[in-house]
Order: C-alpha cells, then structure tokens, then sequence
C-alpha cells in the first residue's frame, strides 16, 4: 500500500495527482468468509480492522447495503468524549480516548482529532452538585474532568448570554478538557483503507436478505449479490438492527428513531470547543471548516427516514438562540437526519447473541461516533474470541432482564424523550 | 411537520401531540403470577418495524385524550387513527 505522506504529495502532484493507488478495491464477494460483518459504517469497518489487526483473522467480508461513509458515520457531529459517570461507560470510552489518540499514526491518514474539550452548563445548584459528582466518578476512572463556576465559563465562552434576563442563567458547568472532535469521513476512510490494505473484502451495495441458521448455528447469509456461507456473522447496523433481527426473528431492547443536526454558514473562529446547553436540547461545535455544528434531539417518533420536520430543528434552535445570541444572524446551511438505534437505557450492547456464530453490536443512541475504535476493538474481540472482552463485559444483552442497566441519564425506557 | 388526526378533535398539528410508543405492547395482567420473560417483553422488547407501526399519541395540547395512529415509519404517512379503545387493522 502506498503510505501517504508530504512526500507522497509532492511526488504525486508531479503527475497532477492522477496516479494515486484506489484506497480500496471493490471486489465480488467470495462464496465463503471466515467473519462476515454486516454493516459498513464506522463500527463494521473498525471491527474488520482489528479482526485483522489484532487477530489476524483476514478472510473478512464487511457487507454494506449503502456505499461506505454514507450512514451515520457521515451523518454524526462528530463529537468524542468519555465523561460517562457509569464504571462501564466510563472504562469502555476511555479506552477508546487512548485509541482516538494514536488513530491517525496508526491508520496512516489524517482523522484530525482534535481534543479541544467539552463543556456541559448547568443552571442550577442542584445541576452542579450532579456534574461535581460525575465529575468525581469520572477523576476515579482516570478521565480528566474541571468543574468550572460561573466566571470559568464566562472566560471560555464570553458569547453566551450572561445577561441577568435569561430563563436559564449559567451556573457553571462539567468540563472534559480531553474531549473533542475528528473528521469523522476521514475515520470511516482511513479504516476501509487498512482494512482492504489487510485483505478484507469490503462489498458495497449489497443488501442482506436473509441468514441461514440451521440447529441454531449460524451458516451463512443471503444478499442482493447472491449467497455467502461465513463461520461468524457480526450484525453491526445501527438504526437497521430491527429490520435484520426481524429476519433472524429476533427482538431487541431497540428503538428506531430519527435524529437531526444542521450547520450554519461558515463564519471566523469563535467557538474553540463543544457545549452542551443543560437546560435545552442543544449542544454546538465549530467546524475546522468555520461552520456551526449543532443538533439537538430525537425528532420523537418511531423512523426509519433518514431526514427529519422542521419543529424540531425549530425547537434545537430555539434553545440554541437562548444560550447564544449572536446565532440569530447566522444562515443555516443545511440540515439532515440519520436513523438511531436508541437501546431502552441509553447505553450499547456488543455481546454473542443465543445463534451460534452471531454476534450483536447495536444500540449506540446519540453517541456512536465517539466509540467507533473501541466499538470495533472489543466487538472484533468478541467475535474472534467467542466471548466478550472485560471493557464490554457489561454491555450485554441479558442486562435488561437481569436488571443490571446502564441507565447513565436516568431515563428509563422512554427513548424518544431523550 | 405531520398532521394527525385527531378522532375527537380532527386535524391538527403534530406538536399538540405527545407520543406514547408501540400500540401492540400489552402489560402483563394484573394480578396474576408474571415471568421475567413476560415482563422484559412488556418493558424492554419492542419490534420497532420499518414501515406500518401502531402507536400512542397523546393530544397533550388539545383534548388531553390518548390515541392510536397507524402510521409508516419509512414514509411517515398517517393510515388511519383511532380512539384508544379501538382497533386499528
């Protein structure tokens, strides 16, 4: 594989940048794989990945319906954190921090990870004794995290509405000064570039149709491109694991709903990291690029479109214009949506599932991009391994009958109340 | 923005509405002994189908009264709605 470097540019701008190597190959798909994943999003292409880094399983097929980079792993705002109060959160995500860090040397291409931190206000005392106490459960796992008071923050983000007219007036807020943003195609690039680089076969517009278990042990799958026998199967799908696990008769602790961001115009540099508005659904980051980055919540209703209605976007910008004024003057550039696999107490699931040689990854909700490495790391490990790693020993599936959730927001299983 | 039905009320606009989830889901009766699984399909498992779906809607800035619509969840065309005590087929 060619490696990409400045001399690699310079070389290839010599032939006007026509002789670059295909990033990765579109092959037809085999009739046999060792591991199939379903699902060529961020997390399929990263459990690909370190199946063939880390196991050196390489007769992998990654199934994708779409084309790669086309669903939420180009549809997400970016975001990566770990300030999860949770043990298993906070482990888990934390992991996949050391992991973000070194993405970049390791993949050979650029994912621009930039931790400029993320702030999260509150507007009350009862919400800073709360984010104090995240804060401390987050110190105990090793994660950096300040509380900041009211000044801290009028110094980060001097735009906002300190006014005393507010409805909602800053208090202070939680800060994870390690959190940050990447470039989140980039990720989805420079993962499908490896992973091909390894052997993998990643098979675009292809759609599953149905699997073949027999004696309750999985033996292959049925696509659009004909049949493919495969000793594992891992379903990594996102907001389409109902559809599959339908197929496979299944039901799961999931939810399909819409969720919906939008960016403004690009404007100069103002805003250096990310905020989260306590009080409304509203959180905002700038782009490299200029353009403000926000979203809000779920749109609030069982959906499978990939766009979302206008109210919604009305309500996000609402709370958006609240914290910050200066909003009103900026023009929307545009806005989208993509189909979340809300799980019923907000946390994953990577686990085996009761058919032999199939395995689950689903349930990512509102955070997925941020886990897409250590997603991909512990799901590889539990495919490869048969049986789950100790960083997602507790994001099984049994944990809703068991009682043993993750209920980080407290929510219960009303998912489209957010 | 979607428009809904309502059977008491006639059309109105979506964000009078409060949703209420799955229509089908039936809690485990009262009363009477209830398995784990029984009660982790009620609270926990939803089907959460891509296309027609029946749901709770509740017109939270109107009548006050829950509905169910039937509604597609790829499309978001309304079929038909109803009140709570009614069937959708």
């Amino acid at each position: 594989m060619q490696k990409y470097s400045l001399f690699s540019l310079i070389k290839n701008a010599f032939s006007n940048h026509q002789n670059w190597e295909v990033a990765w190959k579109d092959p037809t798909p085999k009739s046999e794989y060792d591991v199939v994943i379903i699902g060529g999003g961020g997390h399929g292409l990263a459990t690909a990945y370190y199946l063939a880094k880390e196991h050196n399983i390489r007769n992998v097929a990654i199934i994708e319906k779409g084309w790669i980079g086309g669903g939420n792993v180009g549809r997400n705002t970016t975001i990566i954190r770990s300030n999860f109060m949770y043990d298993a959160n906070a482990r888990f995500n934390e992991f996949g921090m050391d992991l973000w860090r070194n993405l970049s040397q390791e993949l050979n291409f650029n994912v621009m990870f930039s931790p400029r931190g993320i702030i999260n206000l509150a507007h009350s005392d009862a919400q800073m004794n709360a984010y104090a106490r995240r804060g401390n459960s987050m110190r105990l796992n090793g994660i950096d995290a300040k509380l900041l008071d009211r000044d801290d923050i009028k110094k980060l983000i001097p735009m906002a509405d300190f006014t005393d007219e507010v409805r909602f007036p800053i208090f202070g807020g939680l800060m994870q000064p390690s959190a940050g943003t990447a470039r989140h195609d980039a990720v989805a690039w420079g993962y499908a570039r490896q992973a091909d680089d390894m052997g993998v076969d990643i098979i675009q517009h292809c759609e599953v149709t149905g699997f073949d278990v027999v004696n309750g042990k999985i033996k292959g799958i049925r696509t659009s491109r004909g049949d493919i026998k495969a000793k594992k199967v891992g379903l990594c799908v996102a907001g389409s694991t109902n559809i599959l696990a339908e197929k496979l008769n299944m039901t799961l602790p999931i939810e399909t709903h819409v969720l919906q961001a939008c960016v403004s115009e690009p404007v100069k540099p103002l805003l250096d990291g990310v905020v989260t508005f306590g009080a409304g659904h509203f959180y905002i980051s700038q782009s490299d690029k200029g353009e403000m980055v926000m979203g809000g919540d779920l749109d609030g209703y069982n959906s499978y479109a990939q766009r979302g209605n206008l109210p919604t976007i009305q309500h996000v910008l609402t709370g958006g214009l609240a914290l910050f004024p200066f909003l009103s003057r900026l023009k929307i550039l545009r806005t989208w949506g993509g189909i979340m696999d809300m799980s019923m107490d907000g946390s994953p699931i990577i686990d085996k599932t009761h058919i032999e040689g199939l395995y689950l990854n689903c349930g990512w909700c509102y955070g997925g991009f941020k886990s897409t490495p250590v997603s991909g790391w512990t799901f590889a490990h539990t495919i490869a391994q048969d049986q789950v790693h100790e960083l997602n020993s507790e994001l099984r599936l049994n944990r809703f009958s068991t009682g043993h959730l993750l209920d980080e927001k407290g929510l219960g299983t009303k998912t489209w109340i957010g | 923005m979607l428009y809904i039905k309502c059977p008491y009320c006639g059309l109105r606009a979506q964000k009078e509405f409060s949703y209420g989830g799955d229509a089908t889901v039936k809690r485990p009766n009262i009363n009477e002994e209830v398995t784990s699984e029984d009660w982790d399909n009620f609270v926990y498992m939803r089907k959460s189908p891509r296309g027609k779906h029946v749901e709770l809607w509740q017109h939270i800035a109107g009548c006050r009264q829950w509905i169910k619509v039937q509604r597609d969840t790829a499309t978001h065309e309304i079929f038909q709605t109803a009140k709570v005590t009614e069937e959708i087929r």
